[in-house]
């Protein structure tokens, strides 16, 4: 029966008007490698030329010619068949994942929480561990701004920027510990966050993206250029690590009246204590994230966030007030990068504005968008592909941020809401009659 | 004053090509209502097709300054508009419809994309090219400090005009501007009575990456100096002055460049070059909070 099913669908593909198609993308792929590809800027002592390299346009135009016939081919013959089984295979991972997220969650938690005490984790992994759960913490920051109050912010590392740094001044001039740094670098964040957030969240939704993109840069700018007291693009180093809650440190000799990690318990010194530490710090900072949010959405503002997000308007007329609960979203979203910013400050030991570019923003934006726009176990595997998948391909770096531009256009084009988009209303007004219907 | 006075002619050039830039976005943002994120981008492009092709020409030959000028600004016209053209074509095209930011973060990527394109194809490494055109008209002279106005200049400033109006008059006579105005008003119904929406949507694509080609080509020869990173930072600053000068207005977006480009001429003159792009950006802010129609838009009401 499936050979009769092929032989029909076949008998749809238009061949000459494929073919057509065919040609045109050809001459285009052409067009566009020609100037780009097919001359590359040489120098040679001070002096540019350009280097002809008209095989790379030919390449260009076959694989233009070749790549849209099989489209085309694939559009009629394989793509009903594909597509749509595709399309419910992560519409269903999402579903799946949402009907048993007590189970898969705490599945999760528990393989996070035993990861540093297993037999092959060393080093190298605990620190990779380490450094996608920061962004899994930012993205579940700025889940709460986009995915669930709808803003499209642009600039979230200027918080994060805003926290590191609160961190590293305070510790640096003032000595104060992580511990009351902490809760001080998400104030500050926060409170940069309401001070952006008061003139521009009246406005429509693109305004705020290119606002927040510019506060961004301006955070960076200054971060460049005040050397009196950012240290301009050199940072600021030697921040104080982080201690047991004020009790114990991990270092091999510690200050006076202070007793070290490995001395209390009797056991030989380690670094990897203070790795483990930091490891079990950021798990912990980014599941108060996660757990926050959640208690959140359960609350008249959270609830208020989710409905302003699908219909401004209607919650207007219903007496909400749209830049107060805006503002709350955005504060609270900027008090958590503040956290995982000043983490970050003390995990380095070193900030400098080379670690709060455009590209940072760009990358959790895409961590939150292509795990699905308000989906929280989305936000790990996103992070997980995104942050981890590079690191083990080292070869392929350079073509990084390639293929990660590539990656973001190609699945909006196919799953415009999110890899994982599964977004099930917090609330029904009636149940559900067939259990899996997806909106 | 003297000062002053060459510090205006600066900012006046400057603001050009912030203006040709600008009026990319707000076609855009007139027809379909989203922030052509990758606009920057295309800029950029102009600027590598223009440096390329300068570079051929002067392989081939011709250094004829005038005919090369021409050549070169048709060839950057051309291929910039075709790659304007591939951008909405992939990246856009498709989410006509979809949620409100899909086509947003679309263009985030696309812009990524674009930009380590070209790093990947030309290097990183910043390139530089010789003066083209030097001398100009000196205007006054007081005290030792003379104000000149640059051959180059008077070239930016007039080629300006000449486009303004030439597009002045293809939106505003043509079908083909008849068409555009119609889809800015209401798409369904322009479809309606038989306008071709989609063909619209990719020529307004087409005449903003032509016009961001013609700025990219006017950074070459003015700096001199060009990086696949520059797309950036002046796509932020021209949809300021889009926004500026109210989204969706053409003459808007050349006022909001003329004023974009004046206001970081004098800052920088005045007071830290440093901290230009500071003030252009609280500008924007400023803008948004007292008028955020800017000042040619017109209030946009939402309907339910």
């Amino acid at each position: 029966m499936s050979e009769a099913q092929q032989s029909i669908r076949t008998e749809t593909f238009n061949i000459p008007a494929a073919l057509k198609d065919a040609f045109l993308t050809a001459f285009v792929m052409g067009a566009l490698a020609l100037p780009l590809a097919g001359f590359r800027i040489g120098e040679q002592g001070g002096a540019f030329f350009a280097e002809q390299r008209m095989d790379w346009v030919l390449i260009a135009v076959v694989a233009g010619f070749i790549g849209r016939f099989f489209l085309s081919l694939a559009r009629v013959s394989l793509a009903p068949r594909i597509a749509p089984p595709a399309g419910a295979f992560f519409g269903g991972i999402g579903s799946w994942l949402h009907t048993n997220m007590v189970l898969m969650s705490g599945l999760a938690i528990i393989a996070a929480v035993i990861l540093p005490f297993l037999p092959f984790t060393d080093r190298l992994i605990l620190d990779r561990a380490i450094y996608m759960l920061i962004y899994v913490m930012l993205g579940w920051g700025l889940n709460i701004v986009v995915g669930l109050a709808g803003l499209l912010d642009l600039g979230y590392v200027a918080f994060y920027a805003v926290g590191a740094y609160s961190y590293a001044l305070l510790s640096t001039h003032f000595e104060l510990s992580f511990w009351i740094c902490l809760p001080l670098a998400g104030l500050f964040a926060a409170g940069f966050g309401v001070i952006l957030g008061f003139p521009v969240l009246r406005l429509r939704g693109d305004y705020l993206a290119i606002v927040t993109l510019g506060f961004g840069e301006i955070i960076r700018v200054i971060l460049l250029n005040w050397y009196t007291v950012t240290n301009g693009p050199d940072g600021i180093s030697g921040i104080a690590r982080p201690s047991l809650f004020g009790l114990m440190e991990f270092t091999r000799n510690p200050k006076e009246g202070v007793v070290a990690f490995h001395e209390f318990f009797n056991i030989p010194f380690s670094g990897e204590h203070r790795m483990v530490f930091l490891y079990f710090l950021i798990l912990a900072l980014a599941l108060i994230t996660n757990f926050f949010t959640l208690r959140m959405r359960k609350l008249p503002v959270g609830r208020a966030w989710e409905a302003l997000r699908e219909d401004e308007i209607a919650c207007r007329s219903l007496g909400i007030n749209p830049t107060n609960v805006k503002l709350s979203a955005f504060a609270i979203g900027a008090m958590f990068a503040g956290f995982a910013g000043s983490f970050f400050a003390t995990r380095q030991g070193f900030v400098s504005p080379e670690s709060f570019t455009f590209i940072e923003s760009a990358i959790i934006l895409a961590i939150v968008v292509l795990g699905g726009m308000g989906s929280q176990i989305g936000v790990v595997i996103a992070s997980f592909v995104l942050v981890l998948g590079p690191e083990f391909i080292r070869e392929l770096q350079e073509y990084r941020m390639l293929a990660f531009g590539g990656l973001m256009v190609l699945i909006m084009m196919w799953r415009p809401r999110g890899l994982l988009a599964y977004r099930d209303p917090t609330i029904r007004l009636w149940p559900v009659k067939s259990k899996g219907a997806r909106k | 004053m003297e000062y002053f006075i060459q510090q205006l002619i600066n900012g006046l050039t400057l603001g050009a090509i912030y203006g040709l830039i600008a009026i990319g976005y707000t076609m855009v943002y007139g027809i379909i209502g989203m922030i052509n994120f990758a606009h920057g981008e295309i800029y950029m492009i102009g600027a590598f097709v223009s440096f390329i092709a300068f570079l051929v020409l002067g392989a081939v030959g011709i250094t004829y300054i005038p005919l090369a000028l021409l050549v070169v600004l048709l060839l950057a016209m051309v291929f910039s508009a075709i790659y304007g053209w591939s951008v909405e074509r992939i990246a856009y095209r498709p989410l006509r419809g979809a949620p409100r930011l899909s086509p947003l973060i679309s263009a985030i990527g696309m812009s990524i994309f674009l930009q380590n394109y070209v790093q990947i194809l030309q290097g990183a490494r910043v390139k530089a090219m010789q003066p083209l055109i030097s001398g100009g008209f000196t205007l006054m002279e007081h005290d030792g400090f003379t104000v000149t106005i640059s051959y180059l200049q008077i070239f930016i400033i007039v080629l300006t005009i000449v486009l303004m109006a030439v597009f002045a008059t293809v939106i505003g006579k043509t079908a083909l501007g008849r068409a555009q105005r119609a889809c800015e008003q209401d798409r369904v119904m322009a479809s309606l009575v038989g306008v071709n929406v989609d063909r619209t949507i990719s020529l307004t694509f087409v005449m903003g990456a032509s016009l961001a080609a013609v700025a990219g080509l006017m950074v070459t020869i003015y700096y001199g100096v060009i990086d696949f990173y520059i797309g950036f930072l002046a796509g932020i600053k021209a949809f300021t002055a889009a926004v500026l000068g109210g989204i969706g207005s053409m003459p808007g977006a050349m006022l909001g460049g003329l004023l974009i480009g004046l206001v970081e001429a004098f800052w920088s003159a005045y007071f830290s070059i440093e901290y230009k792009d500071v003030a252009v950006f609280s500008i924007l802010v400023l803008v948004l909070i007292f008028r955020p129609t800017g000042i040619l838009g017109k209030p946009e009401v939402d309907k339910v």
